[in-house]
């Protein structure tokens, strides 16, 4: 099955405006399908999960349930358990930040990250270093976003316990070679964080051919809706890790001075859990079976290579990372020489076109790459091949209306 | 949406493409940066000041077209004003960037009222104000110095 326009038509936002919508790396838009099925878990279904005795929380619990064996499906997990529910990627790093973290690494042992991290997968290993004395390594890419098997060797020393990296950069939308860098820490006993936040929407990811111990992903990339996303971990990990959140719903016994902890995967879960959000994200998980990864790749790769032949021939205007579509994951980041990425975003909104600007939270990465600040354009399988022209001509003619002549 | 074919109208790219007054300005009474954390833009403000009259003035900096520009406008308006009245300048432009400044009020900033559309534009407003913002803490800091 190759795409048509008709998946389009399942979008009523891209129905109802014709903005080309071209910043999906900050968060996709939703089909009517995951609106719907909101819409019916409130209607039909709606009770505090995992709490009431009755048939209608029953059905909650069930339904909550189920979104979990639709997550392990997807990521390939050995069990349900080992899906815990968040609010977002940046919540399941902090969750194993704090509970993983903190008590496991000592002073003395270092933590590795990329240096392509976005700032949440940055700063809760900055904090856990901190707080304990570790060192924190920074492992360099090559400018154009390629991560060597020297430099991963080189930069997982013998001490590690922790590697936390990026599965896809949202900044160059480079893939990180993860069998690598988990062949490397499994030779020094460190565990590996994936972040996944920008490539479970774009690809089929299997934990266990991996082979990491841990990976977190956000709802709102994959169509799912905003406020529920995931952490997948070993359950012979999280077994061993204390409660992040600690209150309702996460016990099996409390008394006036302590408690016994639930079972895995609620241990994890304290207080009313997101179950629409869950419910969401299991449509999204279905629409996203229906499509299937194969045709979504191959319709972003066309469309990634219509932009990056278009974009190479406008004078003025540089493109970060690789010159080969197959590396950039739906994601270009572009500067215009003597425009700010502010003003060229602002341009672009003009012509009806959304695109981001700024630091993309990746800071310490446009430091080390020489940019102050850049605009990313970021695809996504529904984006048409007219966009991605409005796109183009749009960007062609930033500089004459920030007043040069060339 | 507002149209920005007129909103980075000439007056805006003149100023950000040829400002008159981003230079390194030597022997300044005062200096301060300015940052706008969420863009990145910054400005490093630089005044001499005699008997509480700016005699002269002048900024460096990197930033987005609005953010330089608006710094450019609000020199040329300040120089040769007292403390009092540049203060004033900057009160009401920051009013009307956030749309509370009444028409004659903003025909008094002249060639600054060509940023007056940004007040639609909430996530410039930042950019606008970072110069006169500057201004205010440049002459806050100078009062607490003083005592």
């Amino acid at each position: 099955m190759s795409l048509n326009r008709s998946i389009r038509e399942e979008f009523p936002l891209l129905v109802s405006n014709d903005v080309a919508y071209l910043d999906n790396a900050a968060t996709a838009q939703r089909p009517a399908c995951v609106l719907d099925e909101i819409r019916r878990f409130y209607e039909n279904a709606n009770a505090n999960p995992l709490r009431g005795l009755y048939a209608l929380s029953v059905e909650a619990t069930s339904e909550y349930e189920s979104a979990r064996v639709a997550v392990q499906q997807l990521l390939n997990a050995a069990h349900p358990e080992e899906i815990v529910f968040t609010r977002n990627t940046t919540e399941a790093i902090n969750l194993v930040a704090y509970s993983y973290g903190l008590n496991k690494v000592k002073q003395g042992d270092n933590i590795t990250i990329s240096i392509m991290e976005h700032h949440s997968n940055m700063l809760p290993w900055q904090m856990v270093a901190g707080k304990t004395g570790a060192t924190l390594t920074y492992l360099e890419c090559e400018k154009d976003g390629a991560l060597t098997e020297d430099a991963i060797r080189n930069n997982i020393p013998d001490n590690t316990k922790i590697v936390a990296i990026t599965h896809v950069s949202n900044v160059l939308g480079r893939t990180t070679p993860v069998e690598t860098v988990v062949a490397r820490a499994k030779e020094v006993g460190a565990v590996v964080l994936l972040d996944a936040a920008q490539s479970v929407a774009h690809m089929r990811v299997d934990v266990q051919k991996l082979g990491v111990d841990f990976l977190a992903f956000s709802g709102h990339k994959m169509m799912g809706p905003m406020g529920i996303g995931a952490l997948y971990g070993k359950r012979e990990l999280l077994e061993e890790m204390p409660p992040f959140l600690t209150g309702g719903e996460m016990i099996e016994y409390v008394t006036r001075t302590g408690a016994t902890y639930a079972e895995l995967p609620h241990k994890f879960e304290a207080g009313t859990v997101n179950a629409a959000g869950a419910v969401g994200l299991h449509a999204a998980i279905d629409f996203v079976n229906r499509i299937g990864y194969e045709n979504m790749e191959e319709r972003e790769l066309l469309l990634t290579r219509l932009a990056l032949d278009g974009i190479k021939d406008i004078p003025h205007v540089h493109v970060l990372g690789s010159e080969d579509p197959h590396e950039h994951c739906g994601i270009i980041n572009f500067t215009i020489d003597g425009v700010h990425p502010h003003d060229v975003s602002q341009i672009l909104d003009s012509d009806n076109v959304a695109v981001r600007a700024g630091h993309h939270c990746a800071q310490p990465l446009l430091a080390y790459l020489g940019v102050r600040s850049t605009t990313r354009a970021s695809i996504m399988f529904y984006n048409t091949e007219e966009e991605i022209q409005r796109f183009l001509k749009s960007v062609s003619t930033v500089r004459e209306r920030m007043g040069y002549s060339e | 949406m507002i149209d920005n074919r007129s909103f980075y109208n000439e007056i805006l790219t003149e100023h950000n493409m040829h400002p008159d007054f981003k230079y390194d300005l030597e022997n300044a009474d005062l200096i301060l940066d300015g940052i706008n954390p969420s863009c990145g833009d910054e400005i490093t403000l630089k005044l001499k000041v005699e008997d509480d009259v700016i005699v002269d003035g002048a900024f460096v900096g990197d930033g987005c077209a609005i953010s330089q520009a608006s710094a450019d406008i609000m020199l040329g308006m300040i120089i040769g004003k007292t403390r009092e009245e540049a203060l004033h300048l900057a009160d009401i432009f920051i009013r009307m960037i956030k749309g509370n400044a009444t028409e004659e009020e903003i025909d008094e900033l002249e060639e600054a009222g060509a940023l007056r559309d940004i007040s639609h534009m909430p996530s410039r407003v930042k950019c606008a104000v970072l110069g006169w913002h500057t201004l205010e803490e440049i002459f806050k800091n100078r009062s607490s110095n003083n005592t």
